[in-house]
């Protein structure tokens, strides 16, 4: 596992091994590229096909068809030559296209004449009261564990928040055996309205007819309340208890686990610490990058696939990864394009699997007091930085997130502030009047994942390198 | 907080927590294993002391920090685990040499 790669030089680097990574790094490799593939993870999937080459649950309807489409990504990947390294953590990626990737302890430089970054999505943060006490974790958490261990929660288990991926994993949970007590549904009653003129094309699109029978069937089980407009998980370190507010009701019940997601939003780190151009999407509520049709960034050969250009979900990330590899071949080696898929047929499965977002991105937009929080409340995990931290911050001067580093340290922990981000902007714009998009996002830069200074010292290096910093 | 499912066929596999031998399976990360074991497995953080668990079980939280064979500030949650592998609950910051 623990190999370095085989060469220097690649036509395609293609990081990350998710739906668009997949499909990506198998388009590439399929035309003659030479291709390397690198992941962070143990096996191929990423989240959404999390440990399909591996996982312990064997009874496939438990998992769901849409899932298991991830094993022919793998297959054709596997067919298609191109080189995989997994448990590969990539910390840098530069405008000249050199790579530096930490594999078993050391790190190995590689260059490439293109880039698809396919490092997909994580979970938007949600910061309410309590959400750092042990107990508490995403819904993604338990799907991974669910898929990669066949693990289910056995204890008392709330469910809260809102979007497609919490009905999957509550439908998945109960398949499996594990237990539910009650889900608790933040969707905003307005965005029902708000989303309504966006509903034919979802009406018509297959995530209607799927995410309906999955509803009903954890709705047969779980008790669901919906409506919930306040949210705080306690307990003397460990949850104990989740309170809510929902029709002006407040109800406090026992738990020892909460499970907590409001959507997904890009994972941004490495695209930006390469430079790439980023912009708030008002309707997404996150950055995203600027890309052109093929998925090309503002930066010279690096193309952005997956959920990383934007939410689109996993059948969208396929194509994307599809659309980005042939873009790369046409452009590196013309007489190869007619052995990848053409283009317009591409950018024609590409409309038919976005059919239906805008209407999914309406309704499941999460409630403002979900997103910025207040007093007391945990904003940056790693830190330790409360709300009532970052705005008096604000009040004596700090005008963006990376004033506020000098302040408060936030965005400086382990995480790099993929856990606090989105929320600091949020919070600092409502707090200064501003746009989040005036207000900005950390600066990022390499090493995009904490990497040990005895790593960094081991690097090769040239004797120009060493006169460049020794005296005397 | 979680149990496994019955049919998860996958061979044991044999760690140590703090000393103490846990059953895991082939194909756990260290912080899967962790939790499924039932033991204690708060960390503590570098800040305030303050206990946690691990939040999202991909790579991006760091709240699985763990010390494994030695070495500190590993992100359990990326893994996996190896028959006799030595994982310390990690308390506050990592310590000079580990």
């Amino acid at each position: 596992m623990t190999v370095a790669p085989k060469r220097e030089a690649y036509d395609m680097v293609v990081i990350g091994a998710g739906p668009a990574g997949l499909a990506a790094a198998a388009t590439s490799a399929e035309a003659g590229l030479s291709t390397l593939l690198l992941d962070e993870n143990v096996g191929p999937g990423g989240q959404v096909f999390r440990a399909i080459a591996s996982t312990p649950v064997t009874e496939r309807n438990q998992l769901g068809a849409d899932y298991w489409v991830g094993a022919d990504l793998v297959q054709a990947l596997r067919a298609s030559g191109a080189e995989i390294i997994h448990r590969a953590t990539v910390w840098s990626l530069d405008r000249n296209l050199d790579i530096a990737v930490s594999i078993g302890g050391a790190s190995a430089f590689v260059k490439a004449k293109r880039v698809i970054l396919a490092t997909g999505a994580l979970e938007r943060p949600f910061p309410i009261p309590g959400w750092t006490l042990p107990g508490v974790m995403t819904a993604g958490a338990a799907q991974t564990m669910l898929k990669s261990s066949a693990l289910v929660p056995d204890g008392r288990t709330v469910i809260a928040g809102q979007g497609p991926l919490l009905w999957l994993l509550a439908a998945q949970i109960l398949r499996l055996g594990g237990r539910i007590d009650r889900i608790l549904d933040t969707t905003e009653r307005g965005n029902y309205f708000a989303a309504l003129p966006h509903a034919f094309a979802f009406l018509t699109s297959p995530y209607f007819a799927k995410g309906l029978s999955m509803m009903r069937e954890v709705k047969a089980k779980v008790q669901v309340v919906s409506g919930v407009t306040e949210l705080a998980a306690s307990g003397d370190g460990q949850l104990a208890s989740v309170s809510y507010v929902a029709g002006g009701k407040r109800e406090t019940i026992a738990a020892d686990l909460l499970l907590l997601h409001q959507g997904v939003v890009p994972n941004v780190n490495l695209a930006m610490s390469a430079g790439i151009e980023h912009r708030w999407d008002d309707l997404q509520l996150c950055w995203s990058p600027v890309l052109d049709a093929s998925g090309n960034s503002s930066v010279a050969g690096i193309a952005i696939a997956g959920d990383g250009a934007g939410i689109g979900g996993a059948n969208a990330a396929v194509v994307r990864g599809r659309i980005a590899a042939c873009a790369a071949v046409e452009a590196l080696a013309p007489a190869a394009a007619a052995k990848v898929p053409a283009m317009a047929m591409l950018r024609s499965d590409l409309a038919k699997a976005e059919r239906g977002r805008v209407f999914l991105d309406t309704l499941f937009r999460p409630a403002p007091h979900f997103r910025i929080p207040s007093g007391d409340t945990i904003v940056c995990r790693c830190e330790e930085v409360t709300a009532k931290d970052v705005l008096d911050s604000v009040a004596i001067g700090a005008t963006g997130p990376n004033q506020l580093k000098a302040y408060r340290r936030t965005g400086m922990g382990p995480c790099q502030g993929r856990l606090c981000g989105l929320t600091v902007t949020e919070l600092m714009a409502q707090a200064r009047g501003k746009s989040p998009q005036e207000i900005g996002y950390y600066r990022l830069r390499a090493p995009v994942k904490p990497i040990t200074l005895a790593e960094l010292a081991a690097v090769p290096k040239s004797e120009a390198d060493v006169r460049a910093v020794v005296r005397g | 907080m979680f149990k496994r499912s019955e049919q998860d066929k996958r061979p044991q596999v044999q760690i140590l927590v703090d000393g103490v031998a846990v059953a895991a399976r082939q194909g756990d990360t260290v912080s899967a294993a962790l939790l499924a074991s039932g033991v204690d497995a708060r960390r503590s953080t570098a800040v305030s002391g303050a206990p946690r668990l691990p939040y999202c079980m991909m790579g991006v939280c760091f709240d699985c920090l763990v010390t494994i064979d030695g070495v500190g500030n590993r992100q359990g949650c990326l893994v996996p685990v190896a028959e006799g592998m030595q994982v310390e609950i990690q308390k506050g910051k990592r310590e000079i040499g580990k």
